[in-house]
């Protein structure tokens, strides 16, 4: 075990990677001399050569769609969206050819799409989004959005290694702010594996990625009120753990689903229908969302302070639904 | 301005040898061009039938260009169809027995009935199935070309669009990235002059398709897609220029396509002049008529590859049709990989 940023981890795990299978390659806009947009690919192109660090010209449909034919071919691409805000010039390669692929022909598409995401730095409309909720809406695709170090490791060492198209969200906020232990050499964290982030008894948080800290402040700042809240991160949204939530809504029978991404059609409505069709009996409460609201992530600092969920934001949450 | 070079067509069968092909090979390539056409025709009937599910479409027409190409690869080599592009299943080694399953939808076709009518690939053949999103697999086929390149491997991508498709951007940033990184792949556009109703003059602005691939850093080709010889001639040039390391090559195959876009279409915004002057460049005609003035065929052998078309047809359709239906059971399958899917020689 060593404490590691989380970018750390998302570097080590790529480098272990590429050592261990020499399928491994890595395309994409800035990632080989200047290693990356946010450095997370420094030293790889002096390590594996330009055959497999490849600087691609700016053009995100050409750098999904040759990953999906190179990992035809068998190879195992891990491509970069500089931002993930960009995916959506990639959007057809990834829902109409790489998603589908295998359900129609039966051709697995082993690929990694790596997306830089998340607001809370002025980065605007186009460097800020959360786009995961788009492409959960689409069978074929996994997601996973790691929180903690460990689990940026692990998830990209599985992303990498599973037989599907992958997005791995890492949240930009995370890269260098969070640190935690992560395991030496190969760590496998596996996909649809939620993960208790905090134990409580009064009330869940259901969240994933950068909000996970956002709840643990608003978890720490009720629990001097004595109030226990739960913490689910749930490490994939596609494919996410519902017995887990289930699980915790039996122990607390209070929920609040958060998440950065906009409200309405937000991954969060699908855990609350869940919640609401399969554990219906056991709320105490209506099941809350706490999201962004319903409109572009603007720029400035009070708007975009506005926009994001803030601590205040799930510490009134939690006690709307503690007096309820 | 043009820049695109036109290609000149193939006169003699000397010019041919240098092409390496030899008579069976000739006749196979008449063959495949009949067996295409067959399909097509069949599937028309079977669709007026009722015996086909959605839409039908043909790509009558353009089996010189399909054939042609898809002889000038070699086994390893890979490519990404489009609809009018038949030719290529056949000459490949497609079991046309499936292919009929296809169309009809049943368990046996090779989307397993769970896409339908083109979109189907052998990938065994090395072949990857379309999707209508043209042209969504230029880039992905300049992915494997991609890959080639990184394992150093003699193999090259054919890339398919048609005319119609290279309007898309992936058309611009596939043979951007290709030209780029000089890969081994050839573009292979399917020009029959209509993408729908919508006619060549108001779909680009250059003279030729081909013409763009100068600004790509490699060389276009204008050829006549209905001299199967020709095609042949230049994709097997193009292919093998692409293996020895030289990059990619755009090939602008120019035909008519012959009918609708789907069989609902009646095209009637296609000239009738237009449709009796390709008419007389009928690829299998005009192929038919050069193999019996080299003496490669003779009357009766003419007959019997028909004979021997007709069965291989009549049995195949018989053996579609006895192909059951998927089961709604099977809806949900297939919709993620399983790890021990790769463990296949390709995924290895």
């Amino acid at each position: 075990m060593a404490t590691k940023t989380y970018l750390q981890a998302i570097s080590d795990a790529l480098r272990e990677e590429m050592r261990r299978d020499s399928r491994v390659f890595l395309i994409g806009e800035d990632i080989g001399v200047y290693g990356g947009a946010f450095k997370v690919t420094q030293g790889f192109l002096q390590e594996f050569g330009e055959d497999r660090v490849i600087d691609s010209p700016l053009s995100e449909t050409a750098i999904v769609g040759s990953c999906t034919g190179a990992a035809l071919m068998g190879m195992r691409p891990v491509c970069e969206m500089q931002f993930s805000d960009f995916v959506s010039c990639a959007f057809d390669q990834l829902v109409t050819v790489a998603a589908k692929q295998h359900y129609r022909v039966g051709t697995p598409v082993p690929m990694v799409v790596r997306l830089p995401s998340g607001g809370g730095f002025s980065g605007g409309p186009f460097h800020s989004q959360n786009p995961e909720g788009y492409f959960a809406h689409c069978p074929g695709l996994k997601i996973a959005c790691p929180a903690t170090p460990a689990d940026a490791k692990g998830l990209l060492t599985q992303a990498i290694r599973d037989p599907n198209p992958v997005l791995y969200f890492e949240h930009k906020h995370l890269y260098r702010r969070i640190k935690g232990e992560v395991p030496d050499g190969e760590h496998v964290v596996e996909f649809g594996k939620a993960r208790v982030h905090r134990e409580g008894t009064d009330l869940t948080v259901v969240t994933y990625g950068a909000m996970v800290y956002t709840a643990e402040e608003a978890a720490d700042a009720v629990s001097k009120d004595g109030t226990s809240v739960e913490i689910v991160d749930l490490r994939t949204v596609t494919p996410w753990d519902r017995q887990a939530v289930l699980d915790s809504v039996a122990k607390t029978s209070k929920v609040i689903v958060l998440h950065e991404d906009t409200h309405t059609s937000g991954f969060g409505a699908e855990i609350a229908a869940t919640i609401a069709e399969e554990a219906f009996e056991q709320l105490d409460a209506p099941v809350v969302r706490v999201t962004a609201p319903d409109a572009p992530i603007p720029f400035s600092p009070p708007l975009e302070k506005a926009f994001l969920p803030q601590v205040a934001d799930v510490v009134a949450a939690i006690e709307k639904l503690s007096a309820y | 301005m043009a820049v695109a070079r036109e290609a000149t067509p193939v006169s003699s069968a000397a010019d041919i040898k240098q092409a390496d092909l030899d008579r069976e090979d000739l006749l196979s390539i008449y063959r495949n061009m009949l067996i295409t056409r067959g399909i097509e025709e069949r599937g028309h009937i079977l669709y007026r039938q009722g015996k086909i599910p959605g839409s039908f479409y043909t790509g009558r027409g353009n089996e010189g260009a399909a054939v042609g190409v898809a002889t000038a690869m070699r086994t390893d080599d890979v490519g990404t169809p489009i609809q009018r592009d038949m030719g290529v299943h056949v000459a490949r080694g497609t079991e046309t027995w499936r292919i009929f399953a296809q169309y009809m939808g049943r368990a046996d076709g090779l989307a397993a009935g769970k896409d339908g009518n083109v979109h189907m690939a052998d990938f065994r053949l090395g072949l990857i199935a379309m999707v209508s999103h043209l042209p969504a697999l230029m880039p992905v086929a300049v992915g494997c070309a991609l890959a080639f390149k990184i394992r150093r491997e003699p193999r090259v991508a054919v890339a398919w669009s048609g005319d119609g498709a290279m309007a898309r951007g992936d058309a611009h940033e596939a043979m951007n990235l290709a030209g780029v990184h000089r890969l081994p792949v050839v573009f292979i556009c399917d020009n029959n002059q209509y993408a729908y109703s919508t006619p060549n003059r108001s779909e680009f602005g250059v003279d030729h398709l081909a013409d763009r691939a100068a600004a790509y850093g490699f060389e276009g080709v204008v050829v006549d897609g209905t001299d199967v010889l020709t095609v042949y001639r230049e994709a097997h040039a193009a292919i093998e220029r692409a293996r020895a390391g030289g990059g990619p090559t755009l090939l602008e195959l120019v035909t008519l396509r012959m009918e609708g876009h789907a069989v609902h279409d009646d095209a009637f915004y296609v000239p009738r002049e237009l449709l009796e002057a390709y008419a007389k460049k009928d690829p299998i005609e005009r192929y038919r008529r050069w193999l019996k003035e080299q003496n490669v065929l003779d009357e009766v052998r003419d007959d019997e590859i028909n004979v021997e078309v007709k069965k291989l047809l009549n049995d195949a359709v018989k053996r579609a049709e006895e192909s059951p239906l998927p089961e709604p059971a099977d809806l949900l399958t297939g919709v993620y990989a399983e790890p021990e899917e790769l463990d296949t020689p390709h995924h290895r």
